[in-house]
């Protein structure tokens, strides 16, 4: 074990979603066809935050990992050229990809937090396709590291990582100890832009390819999805002269 | 209209107030606090914020910020990643691997992915695919749909009156394929960046850069970070400057830094202006039972009257589900010193046949051809520091490209005449079908197309029934469907050279045009937070970046400049 003043190395994990989607019309999923992929706004926070620890000097080395098809590269090199060092790519692709949710991912990631020797895991609280906001959560699970999740502020100190934390009621202070997992939440940090410059310095950098059965990760799912559906049109509303005609009407609807 | 004409009533009283008070002691006096209270209610609220128009070098707020751009050199620079930027750079990436030399070729593109801003019908003729990539079949082209019937109809409110389709006549045909042309776009994306293209879909090239001797130097991509009210945020980076031997715009219909070079290098002077269209296009499932892969429809009449040029079109793809696309649709100098134009951008599109991604894409290519040994040259004899590369304007002369178009240059200006529509389809049948355009006259059009409006006064509203979520859907539902976007917080790309223009003359002689004519509802005239008067509201979060503000605003006053890249709508495969 390491007992380093400072933390060498951070993973972050950027995910990709899909921006625009449409119901497909049997209301088995979502149209992934072609739709744009972007980087969840969650995790540019969480790579971010990273990018600036290392800015601070604090920690040696940021690692951007994403799991997907070939579209997930793109979403490491915008990571990449907002300033994490190196990539890694979990190949999953076709069927396995419609089906890789958190807990697969926190399988992963688990896996090569280890495989690293990773002292920090920095992801996005949640994302905004499916808006689970469990990752984190298992990640640390798996791996017995403490967890400081919707972080909206977070400051290194020794082998201790103090946590600002947004609750319902406000916000909670916390201090852990590392090896941990870090959730990023909306107020953490605004991300800076991934400019072309950097996109082209970012194109240098090295993404290994890894598979998931390389890190001995399963990746059946425990769901099966039934249906999507769209939400209910908006009815118009309708206007009313007298109040009369407003009870009359609530009546109709069976709403009295 | 109505606070128009009481401003100038009000202008009014105080002149005339003003010419019958005396050279007294008290006319100062009296001067001043008519004139100020004109004066305010005439003041605009600041509409404009984007530092084209209010430059930062005067601005206290940019005062010490960092204003150095990080630069690089390529061989060539392409701005716009659509068929014509696209087969440009593949070609010059073949000359290149086949003559075994070193070419960087960068290719910027303002739409978050290659293929995301582009929309067409799309009816693909396939000779200039066929020359770029013969084998394009077994490279997995997304030509799947070869068209197997043709029908073309005159529409009135209630009948379709069948025209017949005898073979030779531009509308024809047969042997081309319907696409999606956002997808064979991104087809071609993959193309170029497998031959060693460097793409950048995100990055919009917002200024053109010049040597000293006023050659084109190169692009500079957009500034990133910058509010709403034109202030820098934190995250403020300067673009990037991208400097080349040569710069090929290839923007696109209208394209903003394309107007600059206009203007600059005097390219329309020899030249009729440019007239333009706006198509729109929905893609539609279908009952299976009516869909008919191949079959090609086009349309005339009903409901555009028979002096507007128009008509709609209506494609039955064969990509496995039952879709169909719709809708309802004069060369510059080409060539100066550091670059050239190529695509829509000067325009190349035969319209008749309402087919211009063939000639796009040709003349893409052709460009390239020209410049390839310019810019691989050992030593090089040029009077600029940009390479000027007529050769293009040659080549394209000498082409099949410029033969077509000739053949075709009377039909879209023949329409101008008393029997608009209709005597345009005479003039087509007999000088097209029968002479193939080999008559010794060249019909003028009518001018630029913001000089065409009417007063408002002169003409009758249309009375437009309402969408009935059915077949027809109102205009906002329509725009969120087209997925644009862009960050909020940063100052509207749709700038004003004077902030007052719209209420003071769009508004009162036009009853504010450009609320009807932006197909995203950009433009509103709402009334003022002080009950008098209007004010115009930029939604411009909506834009589709289809120009036709600044094509068509008849004070000529909208300059429609590139926002942040990476914004702007996202088609899939349109």
């Amino acid at each position: 074990m390491h007992s380093n003043r400072y933390c060498n190395r951070i993973i972050v994990l950027p995910f990709s979603v899909l921006l625009e989607i449409r119901v497909k019309p049997d209301n088995s999923g979502v149209v992934t066809d072609g739709v744009k992929h972007s980087m969840n706004p969650f995790c540019e926070i969480a790579v971010e935050e990273a990018v600036k620890l290392k800015e601070k000097k604090l920690i040696k080395e940021v690692v951007a990992v994403s799991c997907g098809p070939q579209q997930s590269q793109e979403t490491i090199r915008t990571a990449l050229a907002m300033g994490a060092d190196r990539g890694i790519h979990v190949e999953v692709a076709g069927k396995d990809y419609e089906t890789l949710g958190p807990l697969q991912v926190s399988k992963i990631m688990a896996a090569l937090a280890k495989k690293e020797d990773a002292q920090l895991i920095i992801l996005g609280k949640q994302a905004i396709d499916d808006d689970c906001n469990q990752t984190g959560q298992m990640t640390a699970a798996l791996l017995d590291w403490p967890q400081g999740t919707f972080a909206s502020e977070v400051s290194l100190d020794g082998d201790k990582v103090k946590v600002v934390r947004e609750i319902d009621g406000g916000l909670e202070t916390i201090k852990i100890s590392t090896p941990a997992v870090l959730t990023a939440d909306l107020r953490l940090n605004t991300p800076r832009y991934a400019t072309l410059p950097n996109i082209m310095k970012a194109k240098k950098k090295k993404i290994a390819n890894v598979k998931p059965a390389d890190l001995g990760v399963d990746l059946t799912s425990r769901l099966e999805v039934l249906k999507v559906e769209e939400p209910p049109q908006r009815q118009a509303g309708v206007k009313v002269e007298t109040v009369e005609d407003l009870v009359g009407k609530l009546k109709e609807t069976g709403r009295i | 209209m109505f606070p128009a004409s009481r401003y100038s009533c009000q202008a009014h009283r105080c002149i005339r107030a003003l010419k019958t008070v005396p050279t007294e002691h008290t006319a100062p006096q009296l001067y001043t606090t008519l004139h100020r209270r004109t004066c305010s209610s005439l003041s605009t609220p600041r509409i404009t914020t984007h530092y084209t128009i209010h430059p930062r070098d005067k601005d206290p707020r940019w005062e010490g910020v960092e204003m150095e751009r990080f630069a690089d050199e390529a061989d060539v620079v392409i701005v716009g990643g659509g068929p014509a930027g696209l087969s440009a750079a593949i070609r010059l990436k073949q000359l290149a691997n086949e003559h075994e030399k070193e070419l960087r070729v960068c290719l910027v593109e303002k739409a978050s992915q290659i293929g995301a801003h582009t929309l067409s019908g799309a009816c693909l003729e396939p000779s200039a695919i066929n020359e770029l990539f013969p084998d394009w079949k077994e490279r997995g082209a997304p030509l799947h749909t070869p068209v197997t019937e043709d029908v073309f109809s005159i529409l009135t409110e209630k009948h379709r009156i069948p025209v017949p389709m005898l073979p030779g006549l531009p509308m024809q045909n047969h042997g081309n394929y319907i696409v999606r042309l956002g997808n064979f776009v991104r087809w071609l994306g993959e193309q170029a960046e497998e031959l060693g293209v460097e793409l950048y879909p995100g990055y919009a090239a917002a200024e053109v850069l010049f040597h000293e001797d006023g050659s084109v130097k190169g692009i500079a991509t957009n500034d990133v970070g910058i509010a709403k009210d034109g202030s820098p945020k934190d995250v403020f980076e300067r673009g990037m400057e991208l400097h080349a031997k040569v710069t090929m715009f290839g923007e696109g219909c209208h394209g903003h830094l394309a107007k600059q070079l206009y203007k600059k290098f005097n390219l329309r002077e020899n030249c009729e202006p440019q007239t333009y269209a706006i198509g729109l296009k929905e893609v539609w499932m279908i009952d299976e039972k009516k869909w008919r892969p191949g079959r090609v429809e086009h349309s005339v009449g009903w409901p555009l009257n028979r002096h507007t040029y128009g008509g709609s079109f209506l494609y039955h793809l064969n990509e496995g589900e039952p879709l169909v696309a719709l809708g309802f649709v004069s060369l510059p100098k080409l060539t100066f010193p550091g670059g050239l134009l190529i695509g829509c951008s000067p325009g190349f599109m035969n319209v008749p046949k309402i087919k211009g991604t063939h000639t796009a894409m040709k003349s893409g290519m052709l460009a390239a051809e020209a410049i390839f040994p310019k810019v691989t040259a050992e030593s090089l004899d040029s009077e600029t520091a940009g390479l000027h590369v007529p050769e293009y304007a040659e080549a394209l002369k000498n082409s099949w490209v410029w033969k077509e178009l000739y053949a075709v240059r009377n039909i879209r200006p023949s329409f101008h005449n008393y029997f608009g529509l209709y005597g345009g389809m005479v003039y087509t049948g007999i000088f097209y079908w029968i002479l193939r355009g080999k008559e010794p006259w060249t019909l003028k059009h009518c001018g630029l197309d913001a000089n065409q409006l009417k007063p408002a006064k002169d003409c009758t509203p249309i009375d437009y029934p309402k969408p009935d979520g059915k077949i027809s859907f109102d205009l906002l539902s329509s725009v969120a469907l087209s997925g644009t976007n862009h960050e909020g917080d940063q100052p509207a790309h749709l700038t004003l050279k004077d902030d007052s223009v719209p209420v003071a003359r769009n508004l009162a002689i036009y009853d504010g045009p450009e609320q009807r004519f932006c197909p995203a509802g950009v433009y509103e005239y709402v009334p003022l937070e002080t009950g008098d008067g209007m004010r115009l509201q930029i939604n411009a979060q909506n834009c589709v970046h289809c120009k036709t503000c600044d094509i068509k605003d008849p004070s000529q006053n909208i300059n429609w400049v590139v926002p942040e890249g990476g914004g702007g709508p996202a088609y899939n495969g349109m």
